[in-house]
């Protein structure tokens, strides 16, 4: 009990950290997969390229590797100087955004050729069609997949304690050592990663109702 | 000054040549019902006359603009080209309302007030002035066909394309679709309508089309080309249908 109450506040802390990454990360990352996903299927070859190598460039290696390259590899550059948090963040949101491009490119093609031709014979830009028609429609269709990469996206923050950032993970690390009582910080760890999370999909289902096409 | 003139109209999809030669003209307030059986051509034809399929040669003008020429904006002249899908193809995340007035306001730049009660205006034309907050997914085939219409006549087009709009219907009410075209065809809009209503192309058409193959077979007014077709082909396909 003692463990909890004075380990508690430190790790909340720690929460802080990871909260503000994780929701910075998701929302470039959620602009990087929108921008990749319409690389993706534009019609100019050498952008479906440029989209096609990204994605598997990051499908293909693990976020560690991806972590470190940026992080120490980046850095080792004359031109570049990333502290911990810029590189915790870009990481993320680099990994988050080659995996959300293949959910909204799905979610794009999975809207029936009828809606954009509606669409265009109304007169609408193709601009206008993703913007107004195509991806409302094709959100609400993706809003589970990205649910759930985001969670995942959640708990690879987990990993940046490895460069150093005082997030949860690392602060538990800290604790479980001056206290010699992993047994119980990891477990409250464990339980407020669980937490948030649990909030998250309960946020997620709450949106997948309200924009529930009628 | 036609409404519509189509010189050499050619459109293949791969090494499948689907129209072949089409020529014809569409004068202002005309209806024209384009029949023949399936594969003839006869939707893609309309598809080509706003441009949702890349014309593969020839010359489309509609309204003045020569559609077929690289440098028109083709967006500023489907503004002024209705069209109505077998599919309906509301959107299914707008209400009625909202399918009716986006493309004015978004498109046109029309201010909302304005969008709404001509949208109002359109459905109460259409019989369907309850359902402007239901969503399309609430409607009968019928119903949503009528918004469709609504939806297109929203952007004051001057021609109005019809791709089997009554295919997809129960047949109890195909009816109110027709009446509603019925009603557009009397107050001079021009209209052409891919069709299997041999009916609807007899009353209401000034001029129908047959195609077969990837051409125009025959082109007469209703009474001469139901009455007495001159081609085989024709008389083969109207002996199956009538």
């Amino acid at each position: 009990m003692d463990t909890i109450i004075n380990a508690f506040p430190y790790l909340m802390d720690g929460l802080q950290t990871t909260l503000y990454i994780f929701v910075v990360a998701i929302i470039l990352g959620f602009i990087i997969g929108l921008i990749v996903a319409l690389f993706r299927l534009s019609p100019f070859k050498i952008l479906n390229f440029i989209a096609l190598v990204f994605v598997n460039a990051i499908r293909g290696t693990p976020f560690i590797v991806q972590l470190f390259f940026i992080y120490f590899g980046l850095n080792t550059l004359e031109f570049i100087s990333l502290d911990r948090v810029p590189a915790g963040i870009i990481t993320v949101a680099i990994n988050a955004g080659a995996y959300f491009s293949e959910i909204i490119r799905a979610g794009i093609q999975s809207i029936d050729k009828g809606q954009t031709e509606a669409a265009r014979s109304l007169g609408f830009t193709g601009g206008q069609n993703m913007r107004f028609i195509v991806l409302p429609q094709a959100f609400r269709r993706m809003l589970p997949a990205i649910t759930n990469q985001a969670i995942i996206s959640l708990k690879d923050t987990s990993l940046l304690s490895i460069i150093g950032i005082a997030d949860i993970m690392q602060r538990g690390q800290v604790q479980a050592s001056a206290t010699f009582d992993p047994l119980n910080v990891w477990l409250i760890v464990g339980i407020i990663y669980f937490v948030i999370i649990y909030l998250l999909s309960l946020l997620a289902s709450y949106a997948e109702r309200r924009f529930d096409i009628k | 000054m036609s409404m519509i003139t189509v010189k050499n109209l050619k459109k293949s999809f791969g090494d499948h040549e689907v129209l072949k030669d089409i020529n014809a003209v569409i004068e202002e307030k005309e209806v024209v019902c384009v029949i023949g059986p399936s594969g003839s051509g006869k939707s893609t034809f309309l598809r080509c006359l706003n441009k949702l399929e890349d014309i593969t040669a020839g010359e489309v003008v509609v309204h003045g603009h020569t559609i077929t020429d690289p440098k028109v904006n083709i967006n500023k002249v489907r503004q002024e080209v209705g069209m109505v899908f077998q599919h309906f193809n509301l959107f299914p995340h707008k209400t009625v309302l909202e399918n009716i007035t986006i493309a004015p306001m978004k498109v046109k730049g029309a201010d909302k007030k304005a969008a709404v009660d001509k949208a109002m205006d359109l459905l109460e034309k259409v019989g369907l002035k309850d359902k402007a907050k239901s969503y399309p997914n609430q409607l009968s085939g019928g119903q949503k066909q009528r918004v469709a219409i609504a939806r297109a006549l929203a952007m004051d087009p001057k021609v109005l394309l019809f791709d089997e709009p009554t295919s997809a219907l129960d047949p109890e009410v195909v009816g109110d679709v027709l009446a509603v075209m019925k009603q557009l065809a009397v107050e001079g809009m021009t209209m052409i309508v891919v069709t299997h209503e041999m009916g609807f192309a007899r009353e209401v058409g000034d001029r129908v089309i047959f195609m077969d193959g990837g051409y125009i077979v025959e082109e007469d007014k209703p009474e001469a080309l139901f009455g007495n077709p001159q081609h085989e082909r024709t008389k083969s396909f109207l002996s199956k249908v009538l």
